[in-house]
């Protein structure tokens, strides 16, 4: 690559460019939109130039909608509280299941093992929405409907398999004698998977915890049917912007910079561990 | 102070038998090499020793207490893996220190003993990645020795490390392994590295231990023709025989020269034999002779110090010679004549490939 010419360089900062304001248009407009009133974001043609106000935060975080047909309440903050909470409670629990169950997964074969694993991995493949309904039915039985609990283990089909997956490809990367050596040196198996197995996937945990925290967070369809308002998610809080006096452009912007922000964040500080355990993950050395 | 003993141990991954009935003893304070080709299961004896897998079937003793069963921790074995197999996210000491228990002082101390003896006091800080080879190897035997353990496993440890720290640990090891009063078990494929550093070699071939024998037995009476070929280099010459018996005197035909083996015996062996020779043992000259086999020089290879040829006998079998470098008749096609003694001649059973002692050769043993 460093042999390229001058006119192959120029071109390629043009297609980087491109690539750039394709995926950068739609967070940047958001952006610019939550600072706008819906009056401002609706002229045609659309601005640049604009008045910013901060209107839409203050609504958001006050929780009173202002529309035309009168006041709305609106419970944004506590949707957020609420997909931080479930997200994270999703995420730990299926960090304890999961990384044991990679590592069983990785270091020993048993009977119908690769059919398990297997197994955990289609429940990405079926369609989130026909488990939904009749799930929801049981969730009615068992009394786990419209409950945190409950929206945390459904929240199992998304981040159990995932973190299974790619931290399994970690454990197995690692050479077993080095936990041969360490169980010499007078070490329980136990152990040996605390002090060398986990230490030396760190990375690989990591990012998987990250993944399907960012995953569980996006979700909507299992929060939409399986709680009432006081337990969703943003994801599914975002539709009381849609009221019956219009759409509510300003606050929808605004609820969307505040509700990314987080995984953004979390994203970019763990980007390095993100990359890393994808690809290792996946390509064993 | 404690024995390992191995009491008719098997294996079997699948149609494979890596260990068939396989029984050896290693005193306190003795080495023994596991030695033998790739895949002869060298390795998988090791890991049972160690309590990585079980065996089928048979015992596996430490100072007398049976270990099937026992977890790897509770076995009290120090090993040192071809692979180094360092905790990567741990230093050199963190490292070596792993196995102890105890007040932090003392296990400094210790640490810093056995790394002095090591001579690698002065990495003790650095993590693995940073280490080099030789460096990283005597990381893995220090953390293998610090323990003082019943057992000593070393599987292959000088395969990874480049030629010349190769031959210096060759030399010191036999010293450090001796120090403490571990059973040493030790794992090569290099013969000259089992013969250096072993009291005795355990000759293992397809799960079969062949022969357990001192370094020189093995090399001098190799129990079998397979025992024969893994030792030497060059390797021995063998060739296909029967011999025969007349007025008392032992012979056998070779490329149309009668060669003398020495007295008959009592019960001379005249079945399809193999006679092997080892090339230091063939001698060489110009000069025609009953008991020698003419032979034309193909080539000559010299190795520092001795010289190898490559012979060709009349009927066409293919030899080789190492003769010291300043020897004669090292010139390319030229007509020469082979003897060797009596005493030089291995016997081996065609059929079993179990070497036929020879009547002068047992007065000699």
């Amino acid at each position: 690559m460093e042999h390229s010419s001058l006119a192959g360089r120029i071109f390629r900062g043009i297609a980087l460019a491109l690539v750039l304001v394709f995926f950068m248009f739609p967070i940047v407009w958001i952006f610019l939109m939550s600072f706008q009133t819906n009056e401002q974001i609706l002229r045609i043609p659309p601005r640049l130039v604009f008045e910013p106000t901060l209107g839409n935060y203050a609504a958001l975080i006050s929780g009173q909608l202002r529309t035309t047909a009168g006041n709305l309440e609106i419970s944004f903050v506590h949707n957020l509280w609420n997909s931080f909470a479930l997200s994270s409670a999703a995420v730990v629990l299926a960090l304890l299941l999961g990384v044991p169950a990679a590592y069983a997964f990785a270091r020993f074969k048993f009977k119908l093992g690769e059919t398990i694993a297997f197994t955990l991995l289609s429940f990405r493949f079926a369609p989130p929405l026909l488990v939904l309904l009749p799930l929801s039915l049981y969730y009615q039985d068992i009394g786990l409907n419209d409950t945190y609990f409950g929206i945390v283990w459904v929240y199992q089909l998304i981040a159990l398999p995932l973190i299974l997956w790619i931290v399994r490809g970690y454990f197995e990367d690692i050479s077993p004698d080095i936990e041969h050596a360490y169980r010499l040196a007078g070490h329980s198996w136990r152990e040996a998977f605390t002090r060398i197995a986990v230490p030396l996937a760190g990375p690989g945990i990591a990012a998987a915890g990250l993944l399907s925290f960012i995953f569980c967070w996006n979700n909507f369809v299992f929060a939409l049917i399986l709680a009432s308002a006081d337990k969703q998610p943003v994801t599914v809080g975002a539709l009381a912007f849609v009221t019956a006096s219009g759409i509510q452009y300003g606050q929808i912007a605004a609820a969307i910079v505040l509700s990314v922000t987080p995984t953004l964040l979390l994203a970019l500080y763990a980007q390095r561990y993100l990359v890393e355990g994808l690809s290792l993950g996946a390509v064993k050395g | 102070m404690s024995r390992l003993e191995l009491k008719s141990v098997s294996k079997a991954f699948g149609t494979t038998l890596p260990a068939d009935r396989l029984s050896l003893a290693v005193e306190p304070g003795e080495i023994v090499a596991v030695f033998g080709p790739s895949g002869s299961g060298k390795t998988v004896l090791l890991r049972m020793i160690a309590g990585m897998f079980e065996p089928d079937e048979g015992e596996i003793l430490i100072g007398g207490r049976s270990m099937v069963g026992a977890p790897p921790e509770r076995r009290g074995i120090g090993m040192a893996f071809q692979n180094f197999a360092l905790f990567p996210h741990m230093s050199a000491r963190q490292n070596i220190a792993s196995g102890l228990r105890g007040k932090a002082a003392e296990v400094a101390a210790r640490v810093q003993a056995i790394s002095r003896l090591l001579k690698i006091e002065h990495v003790l800080g650095h993590m693995p990645r940073e280490l080099s080879n030789g460096q990283k190897q005597r990381t893995a035997l220090a953390r293998a020795l610090i323990g003082s353990p019943d057992v000593l496993l070393l599987d292959d440890p000088l395969r990874n490390v480049d030629a010349k720290l190769r031959y210096e640990m060759r030399l010191e090891l036999p010293n450090l392994l001796r120090r403490g009063s571990s059973s040493v078990l030790y794992v090569t494929q290099d013969y000259r590295e089992a013969m250096a550093i072993a009291d005795r070699i355990a000759v293992l071939i397809d799960g079969h231990l062949e022969q357990v024998a001192p370094p020189e037995d093995i090399y001098a009476r190799p129990a079998s023709v397979a025992v024969a070929r893994l030792f030497g280099d060059p390797s021995i010459n063998l060739v296909e025989v029967t011999p025969l018996a007349e007025h008392g005197a032992l012979s056998a035909a070779i490329s149309g020269a009668r060669v003398h083996l020495g007295p008959a015996g009592a019960e001379p062996p005249t079945a399809a034999c193999w006679l092997g020779v080892r090339p230091e043992d063939l001698m060489i000259s110009l000069s025609a002779a009953d008991d020698a086999v003419p032979a034309r020089i193909l080539a000559v290879t010299p190795i520092h110090e001795k010289a190898v040829l490559l012979l060709r006998l009349a009927d066409g079998t293919e030899w080789l010679a190492a003769l010291p470098p300043d020897a004669p008749y090292t010139a390319s096609d030229a007509s020469v004549f082979v003897r060797f003694t009596p005493e030089a001649a291995l016997l081996f059973d065609r059929a079993s490939g179990r070497r036929i002692e020879l009547s002068h050769r047992r007065q000699a043993a």
